[in-house]
């Protein structure tokens, strides 16, 4: 039960401000991922919530109590590290309960705690290991095992999985989801660069760039309704499609000319103002389909990749061109350097003017 | 010649004949003794490859034998022989080290080895280790350690020299040289002075008392609780860390008690040299203050090698500072600590230069290596010499033993 406010809240080196004008309203029960290229700041951010990191700007509060200055321990925070960081010395069960023990629990109420911890992660076999003679998904898990005893108001992760291999990852995200199904009242913080990670697991998803919060939003309202171009890039793989144009038609429908000799329609309504309005268009991969009526794209296909369920076409550049890649279900090796017409549904064409989505002006 | 132009010489004769013997062995080997060429290149081409090792190893083979394992031999028959007037030998069997025990400055000698083996790893490792984690927080830290370090670069004569001009005395009438008797007659009996000499050192004592009884709790504890499994083979290894500590709580205790009623000297210069029992604790100060900057830097680098994350946790944890330093970052570095108090405990058991400089053994602050040195070369008792030089090697090897062990261990 916690709810987490960050208003204004910025970070500062000496002059260097490397983040600022944060500010986010979490609730109970939410599972918010942070994510963002490397050096956006967001492992900073979480490890200013968990107290790691002083706070040089605004205003953090958990429940309504300013936390700028409190120690992590009386935050009601627990921290999984992307390290694990367990005890080396210590066995499963002692790694455990040394928060229960510094706090001075009783031996009765940490071995309860310690029990029904190892339990709910199926670690009850492990106890009296030491973590050396553990798993990478074992250590994980018991690195997980330490925050749950600690029964704190707010999870934090960071980046958590990235040390484990690729399916032990997919494994273990699935477990991630679980626990978070099996505890809806508590509120979790995860760092992640993985967009995969973060849209399964997220109720909200907060992309961080260049020291600031680019967008926060469900994870289909990210895919869906990217605020701008820096998002709209980001989520979804491969990256959306951009093509420079110009606005020649405007209304409920706009109708873009591209530099590319191509033409789009959009769904995104614009006023008779935008006439003549430099925009970029957004059109992600899988959004595109071949068509024998006007084109938002026409170009030779360069290289092919089947990926079973889908084919990645990539296509030639044209001088400085950004590169264009469509996403076709199937598998389609045989257009290779064949000529391909392609266009897409009005809804599913994104409108950019400076960077910023047209629907969010 | 000049002697820096022989010194030279001998420098190219030595270097040169080193490199000459790899180089021309090796050429020996491959191209006459054993050639990779002509019907039988293949087998001479293992051939030379079982010997080379050897071949190489052969030059410190060599000498580890003469001037190590021969001697060891020599001594343990010296020790077991008695030179007769004359010239020549007799056996005498254990009558050397029968004569040596009924001795009491063999005695005093050895239980100041066992006072010095107690007080300087402890205290160098200690001191060690609390250099090494204040400096590494403070902006002038590697001043501090390279001040800290300083005294490892001067021999122990040198130090001995040193602290010898530190406990200097002179007449009342004139002026004190050293710094201890200076502080000293800075005392005259009023209430600084209780508070300084009787109930500062006092509380001092029973800290220690205080601390050597947590760490027999720690050995203890886990035999008291049905839950942890003790191996069986520790038992009297804990039982023997327990009845020590005893011994020191009720030591320390006990001069608590001797303070409270000792009726101090104030106002007169002391010969600290001559002060039995305490004089021993003053030549042990030069040797913890030489070794206490080797067990910090090497306690220092163990330090910074104690993950951040383990830290970071520990402080999420609730763990105070405290807490952080002696359950998450000292056990993690536990392994380095032995490596370094064993490795000091080898130097106090053949600790010669300090005593033999300042003492000389005199006012019961004899050692073993300074009476093995007082019977061998003073006396000229060289049975009894030979037979002391043996016990101090079976008192290093155990130690020694476990040390290897421990910093092999270190190194996986």
């Amino acid at each position: 039960m916690a709810e987490l406010k960050l208003k204004n809240v910025e970070k500062a080196y000496g002059e260097v401000k490397v983040l600022s004008n944060i500010n986010l309203d979490i609730k109970t029960g939410e599972l918010i991922v942070f994510v963002g290229p490397s050096g956006c700041g967001k492992s900073t951010l979480l490890r200013m919530i968990a107290g790691l990191e002083k706070i040089t700007g605004g205003d953090f509060t958990i429940d309504g109590e300013r936390m700028n200055e409190v120690p992590p321990a009386q935050r009601g925070i627990a921290m999984v590290f992307q390290s694990y960081a367990l005890y080396p010395h210590m066995t499963v069960r002692d790694n455990m309960s040394f928060a229960l023990k510094i706090a001075k629990k009783s031996q009765p109420e940490i071995d309860a705690a310690v029990a029904k911890a190892a339990k709910i992660l199926q670690l009850e076999p492990y106890l009296d290991r030491l973590p050396k003679a553990l798993s990478g998904g074992q250590r994980q898990r018991v690195a997980i095992g330490r925050s749950i005893v600690r029964d704190p108001k707010v999870y934090l992760f960071d980046e958590p999985l990235s040390n484990l291999d690729a399916a032990l990852r997919v494994a273990t995200r699935l477990e991630i989801a679980q626990l978070k199904e099996s505890m809806p009242n508590s509120t979790m913080i995860y760092v992640t660069h993985d967009q995969v990670e973060a849209m399964t697991l997220a109720t909200r998803i907060v992309v961080l760039a260049g020291g600031g919060i680019s967008q926060v939003g469900t994870p289909l309202e990210l895919y869906e309704r990217p605020q701008n171009e820096f998002v709209a890039q980001f989520i979804g793989s491969p990256a959306m499609n951009l093509m420079a144009g110009e606005v020649i038609e405007t209304g409920a429908q706009t109708r873009v000319r591209l530099a590319n000799g191509g033409e789009a329609v959009s769904s995104v309504p614009t006023l008779a103002a935008d006439m003549g309005l430099k925009v970029n268009i957004g059109v992600r991969p899988e959004d595109l389909v071949a068509t024998t009526g006007p084109a938002i794209f026409t170009g030779e296909v360069e290289i092919t990749e089947a990926l079973g369920e889908v084919t990645l076409l990539y296509f030639r550049r044209n001088g400085g061109d950004a590169q264009v890649v469509a996403k076709l279900p199937g598998i389609h090796n045989d257009v290779r350097h064949t000529t391909v017409a392609l266009g897409a549904d009005p809804s599913k064409v994104h409108l950019f003017a400076k960077g910023i989505s047209l629907l969010y002006r | 010649m000049s002697p820096a132009l022989q010194g030279l010489i001998t420098i190219i004769i030595g270097v040169g004949g080193c490199v000459g013997y790899f180089y021309f062995s090796n050429l020996f080997l491959d191209k006459v003794l054993f050639p990779a060429s002509g019907p039988n290149a293949g087998r001479n081409i293992n051939r030379a490859g079982m010997i080379r090792p050897w071949l190489f190893l052969a030059p410190a083979l060599i000498a580890l034998t003469v001037y190590l394992a021969y001697p060891v031999v020599e001594t343990l028959r010296l020790s077991l022989t008695q030179r007769v007037p004359g010239g020549g030998y007799v056996w005498v069997g254990f009558d050397n080290y029968r004569k040596m025990s009924g001795e009491p400055k063999f005695w005093e000698a050895l239980r100041n080895n066992m006072l010095w083996l107690i007080v300087v790893p402890a205290m160098s490792t200690a001191f060690g280790l609390l250099a090494a984690q204040l400096s590494d927080r403070i902006r002038w830290g590697n001043l501090a350690k390279s001040l800290i370090f300083m005294p490892m670069a001067i021999s122990f004569v040198g130090a001995a020299v040193i602290w010898k001009l530190v406990y200097d005395t002179r007449p009342v009438d004139q002026e004190q040289i050293g710094v201890l008797n200076a502080v000293w007659l800075a005392f005259e009996g009023g209430p600084m002075s209780v508070l300084f000499l009787k109930i500062v050192p006092s509380l001092g004592l029973i800290a220690f008392a205080a601390a050597v009884g947590l760490i027999a709790w720690v050995f203890v504890r886990p035999m008291l609780k049905a839950r942890d499994q003790v191996g069986g083979g520790t038992i009297p290894l804990r039982l023997l860390v327990a009845v020590a500590a005893l011994w020191l709580i009720y030591m320390s205790l006990r001069s608590v008690i001797g303070l409270a009623g000792a009726d101090l000297p104030y106002g007169v210069p002391q010969t600290w040299l001559t002060i039995p029992f305490w004089n021993s604790f003053f030549l042990m100060i030069v040797l913890v203050w030489i070794q206490t900057g080797f067990a910090m830097v090497i306690l220092s680098a163990a330090l910074r090698g104690v993950p951040e994350d383990t830290i970071e946790a520990a402080i999420v944890d609730g763990a105070n500072p405290f807490q952080i330093f002696f359950k998450i970052k000292v056990p993690q570095i536990m392994g380095t600590i032995v490596v370094v108090w064993t490795t000091i405990t080898i130097v106090v058991l053949k600790v010669f230069d300090i005593v033999f400089a300042m003492s000389n053994g005199q006012w019961e602050t004899q050692v073993l290596a300074n009476y093995m040195y007082d019977k061998l070369f003073r006396a000229n008792d060289w049975g009894v010499g030979s037979a002391s030089a043996m016990v101090i090697m079976l008192l290093v090897t155990p130690i020694l033993i476990w040390n290897v062990y421990n910093a092999r261990k270190e190194m996986r």
